[in-house]
């Protein structure tokens, strides 16, 4: 009996989570027809798919899905193998720069965007790169690099040392060593940076404002805004259906590292 | 040791140190070199070009003479009856939610903590917002607060343009807000919680101490570190927000939910003010590191 308020409490919280969730997952669900209804049903009556293929059918929305893939991909492969030496290096060499990148990722949240995106602008602005999309590559790479960094260099200092130690005494040369004992077991860091970082540009959305004016070159997020014009109800269908694959990225992102989350920081949140 | 890597050795010149310190350290940058660049390029080097910036009227256009002004934008940012109600949005909306949102996120935190059933339901939905885009976040409200094809008005029998209402608009971005944060700060709350230590609650329950004076005198003092860290990095993080707020309302209606950095995006690319819109970003960081400061040395105070 003493249980009931804290389950009337979860029943309310779980009610404020997911309400929206089913709402948009309703949205995407309906016909224009349902949608311009008086009286908004929680389920739709004739479930339809038609939005997402609506949604597909639209050129700016496919070709914006394409421009942020690419994108994302160039950044995380980019950030990752930037990264990769200098983490060595963090975890490696004992090294003031340690201490440096951490307080630098401290620093960067607490100075407000404005303060960076401004210089930034006209810096890119006077190299050609305003409306590009190696321009925002960079501008990605650059803010994810710090994070980046630090997860791998985790990563790296995991590889006990002496396994390097044992491939020079059998005359392993120090790049061989890297190359043939470090870096296998440094594979799954490598996929998570990756998918980090994937996930950060594919949702990034203040830089590309900023640096892509042009519709003819925006990423997805900013295209997705752009959606919802002042048409009224009818494109709003087809906007949730979007939305939802804009987030698959992440969601398997999620799915992925949900073991490490358990293993982590939830430990214990998840049994019983 | 730690000193000598933040200086390059010259390369090929063997110095006073011992060969071994200055070849290491030259490998040390010369793998922290590719990495190195883009930071400085194009974040170390914006941000100190930014607070230039801020001394200058400069204006962001190709064709403009940029010359010093010393403290000007200092002063027409105080006597700026916009900025002034912009900066009042923007406490409202940083103190409001992030105290809402602590507040909603222990209450989460220690349900998850107790063993309910369900609660794996609760643990899954409490993370999904960390998985979503922040701009699938603002549409997906906006889908909610629809004020025609939206669930909100249906739920409550009311016939309100939540976002364009005058009064009604920065609560409803507020409720917002903590849906978004909630994630993060649940999480980390959660793991303080397992992390005090069992032996001070079978000592407290010995002492016949009520669960009320259980987390009255021993949980909420054990989490007070991990609540001083979240919550300043949650008010960090809402002053400055900017990405939620734009999708939602762009800062309307008439201004009701401009937020600083709203504000100071539109003098920068609206209206192309760069030196004045700078200024507004380095009183806002030292605003922000004030307070800060004063918190963090409160509680350090009152800790010991």
């Amino acid at each position: 009996m003493r249980r009931v308020p804290q389950y009337v409490a979860l029943a309310a919280y779980v009610v404020f989570l997911a309400f929206p969730l089913v709402w948009l997952l309703s949205t995407a669900l309906k016909t224009p027809r349902e949608m311009a209804l008086a009286d908004p049903t929680w389920i739709p009556r004739e479930p339809t798919l038609a939005n997402f293929a609506d949604a597909f059918g639209e050129q700016d929305l496919v070709g914006a899905a394409v421009r942020s893939l690419v994108v994302a991909l160039a950044s995380s492969v980019i950030t990752v193998l930037v990264s990769l030496p200098a983490s060595y290096a963090m975890a490696r060499y004992r090294s003031l720069l340690n201490r440096v990148a951490i307080g630098w990722v401290l620093v960067s949240q607490v100075f407000p965007f404005i303060l960076i995106i401004i210089p930034l602008f006209m810096i890119l602005r006077d190299l050609d790169l305003v409306n590009t999309l190696p321009g925002l590559v960079a501008v990605h790479v650059t803010f994810t690099l710090p994070f980046a960094l630090w997860m791998l260099q985790g990563y790296v200092r995991a590889v006990p040392r002496e396994l390097e130690e044992a491939a020079a005494v059998d005359g392993a040369g120090r790049l061989r060593s890297i190359v043939s004992v470090v870096a296998p077991l440094l594979t799954p860091g490598v996929v998570a940076t990756l998918l980090f970082s994937f996930i950060s540009s594919w949702n990034e959305f203040m830089f590309a404002l900023v640096i892509l004016q042009d519709p003819d070159v925006m990423t997805l997020p900013l295209t997705l805004v752009r959606f919802t014009g002042p048409e009224g109800v009818a494109r709003l269908g087809p906007l949730a259906a979007a939305s939802l694959m804009a987030t698959i990225p992440s969601l398997i992102f999620f799915a992925i590292i949900q073991r490490r989350l358990k293993s982590g920081l939830m430990a214990g949140a998840v049994k019983g | 040791m730690t000193a000598t890597v933040t200086r390059a050795a010259p390369p090929g010149r063997p110095g006073t140190r011992s060969r071994g310190i200055s070849r290491q350290t030259r490998e040390t940058w010369l793998l922290m070199l590719p990495a190195l660049v883009p930071v400085l390029l194009f974040s170390v080097g914006p941000l100190l070009y930014g607070i230039g910036l801020a001394f200058t009227d400069a204006r962001n256009t190709r064709v403009h003479e940029t010359s010093f002004v010393g403290l000007e934008n200092f002063t027409r940012l105080l006597g700026d009856d916009e900025f002034w109600a912009s900066f009042k949005i923007g406490a409202i909306w940083s103190v409001s939610v992030t105290v809402l949102q602590f507040l909603a996120a222990l209450g989460l935190a220690l349900l998850l903590n107790e063993r309910l059933r369900f609660r794996g339901v609760a643990r899954v939905l409490a993370v999904v917002p960390w998985a979503m885009p922040p701009v699938v976040i603002g549409l997906m409200w906006k889908l909610v607060y629809h004020p025609d094809a939206g669930i909100l008005n249906d739920l409550l029998g009311t016939d309100v343009n939540w976002l364009a209402d005058f009064s009604l608009a920065l609560p409803a971005i507020i409720v917002v807000g903590i849906w978004t944060g909630m994630p993060q700060t649940t999480v980390v709350l959660l793991a303080g919680l397992q992390g005090v230590p069992k032996e001070l609650y079978e000592a407290g329950h010995m002492d016949g101490a009520g669960s009320w004076r259980r987390f009255w005198n021993i949980t909420l003092p054990q989490l007070r570190p991990v609540i001083v860290a979240i919550t300043s990095l949650d008010f960090v993080w809402n002053i400055n927000q900017f990405g939620l707020v734009y999708v939602l309302t762009q800062g309307g209606p008439g201004g009701q939910t401009r937020l600083p950095m709203l504000f100071a995006y539109e003098e920068a690319f609206r209206y192309r003010f760069a030196g004045y819109a700078s200024m507004l970003g380095l009183a806002m960081a030292i605003v922000v590191l004030a307070v800060l400061g004063l918190y963090l040395w409160r509680q350090m105070r009152e800790t010991r």
